[in-house]
């Protein structure tokens, strides 16, 4: 097995800890605060509670307005409870944030197929 | 007495340390969406709740001769409407409201001739063409149908409906059920198989002749305390079958009024739309 400096290895373990620290604090406590609300949203989600999922990614987003993953399960929330304006702006907001995400864009496209479908019909006076 | 960890031993956490970091991220990377089930529900496009009950009045209907449009179309939207709606359905007789229609046209006209002879009168010969013009007794196309719009904004008319059913949401409108033929490329899967044996799929392109019908109906809702129009919506649907398929014309009616049921439905109730979306982390 070839040997490795040991040089080499404690500056890179040291290059591992210096970009884990350097990290912003403020934006690394708001994303990771952020993230708790969101994963905690998921959650509830799954049992059927969706306002308390509203309540929880309403706050990641106020915690983190640049999580667009936030964005995007607040806008399926609203979406679920009928919110549908709501829900069209939540999902932009997440696309602005996250432009080449596909997950996002595909949620955003079902959304606005079924608004399309609904909110008028195709040529209602 | 604490000794100095030797470098290999050194090497090989800090190895360790990376390799759980990397391995976290990837985790966190691989269980970073979750496919859920959602209801959407949708609000009726039309404030129904000042009536209790709806008419489902009577279509003019033309096309094909094959079904009875008029009649097919009351009796599907009456029996989802009693099952999907919280409105009380009124049975009634079908309005013959191509009948109804002619009639107000004769009338119209005759009124105009009595005008017209009048020594007073000043109307203009456009204006007399107009009116006197009848209405054509078979419906073919939506030209023909267009004529008959008129019935409907006749508010008098519909506000007499309303008052002898105790001022219902009437439900009514045009529908044109008609044979429809085309021929063209048509893409199509086929199957190969290659020198070994491997199936594959590949799209052809091939020329069909093909029939079936097209279905253009529009619905019209009339306030009957008013008589007054408060929502219309019209829809086209068609199906196309291989030519030599016999298809009845009354199973590819309701297969296209299928079609068209739901978007119905949720003019007059709230309507759940059942789907899925991916949440991320």
């Amino acid at each position: 097995m070839a040997s490795i400096h040991p040089m080499t290895l404690r500056t890179a373990a040291f290059a591992v800890c210096a970009l884990v620290v350097s990290a912003p604090p403020s934006f690394a406590d708001a994303r990771s605060d952020a993230k708790t609300q969101v994963d905690f949203g998921i959650n509830v989600a799954q049992r059927g509670l969706w306002r308390e999922a509203i309540y929880r990614w309403e706050k990641a987003v106020e915690l983190d307005p640049t999580y667009a993953a936030a964005y995007n399960d607040l806008a399926i929330a609203y979406e679920h409870e009928g919110q549908l304006e709501k829900a069209r702006k939540a999902y932009e907001k997440a696309l602005e944030l996250a432009p080449n995400n596909a997950q996002i864009r595909q949620n955003y496209e079902l959304f606005k197929e079924i608004n399309d479908r609904t909110s008028s019909g195709k040529d209602n006076r | 007495m604490i000794g100095r960890a030797p470098a290999k031993t050194t090497g090989r956490l800090a190895l360790a340390a990376l390799a759980a970091i990397l391995a976290a991220g990837t985790a966190a990377c691989s269980a970073s969406y979750l496919e859920i089930p959602i209801e959407t529900p949708i609000q009726p496009k039309l404030d129904v709740t000042p009536f209790q009950r709806v008419l489902v009045a009577g279509f003019v209907a033309g096309g094909s001769d094959d079904i009875d449009a008029n009649q097919e179309t009351v009796r599907l939207l009456r029996s989802q409407l009693r099952t999907k709606s919280s409105l009380k359905v009124i049975d009634a007789d079908i309005l013959p409201l191509m009948e109804v229609a002619q009639d107000q046209a004769k009338a119209t006209a005759e009124d105009r001739d009595r005008e017209n002879a009048s020594p007073q009168s000043t109307n203009s010969g456009d204006h007399q063409s107009n009116a006197a013009m009848p209405l054509p007794q078979k419906i073919k196309d939506e030209k023909d149908l267009e004529q008959y719009e008129r019935l409907f904004a006749n508010t008098a008319y519909w506000k007499r409906i309303g008052e002898e059913f105790q001022n219902p949401l009437i439900v009514t409108g045009t529908v044109l059920f008609t044979n429809r033929s085309t021929s063209g490329f048509v893409q199509r899967d086929q199957e190969v198989y290659d020198p070994y044996g491997r199936r594959r799929v590949i799209p052809t392109r091939t020329y069909m002749e093909r029939k079936g019908f097209m279905l253009r109906p529009k619905f019209i809702f009339i306030d009957g305390r008013s008589g007054a129009t408060m929502y219309s919506e019209s829809y086209r649907e068609e199906v196309l079958y291989n030519a030599q398929q016999n298809t009845p014309a009354l199973s590819s009616y309701f297969e296209l009024m299928d079609r068209l049921v739901p978007n119905f439905l949720s003019a007059l109730s709230s309507q759940k739309i059942k789907g899925s979306r991916v949440l991320l982390k």
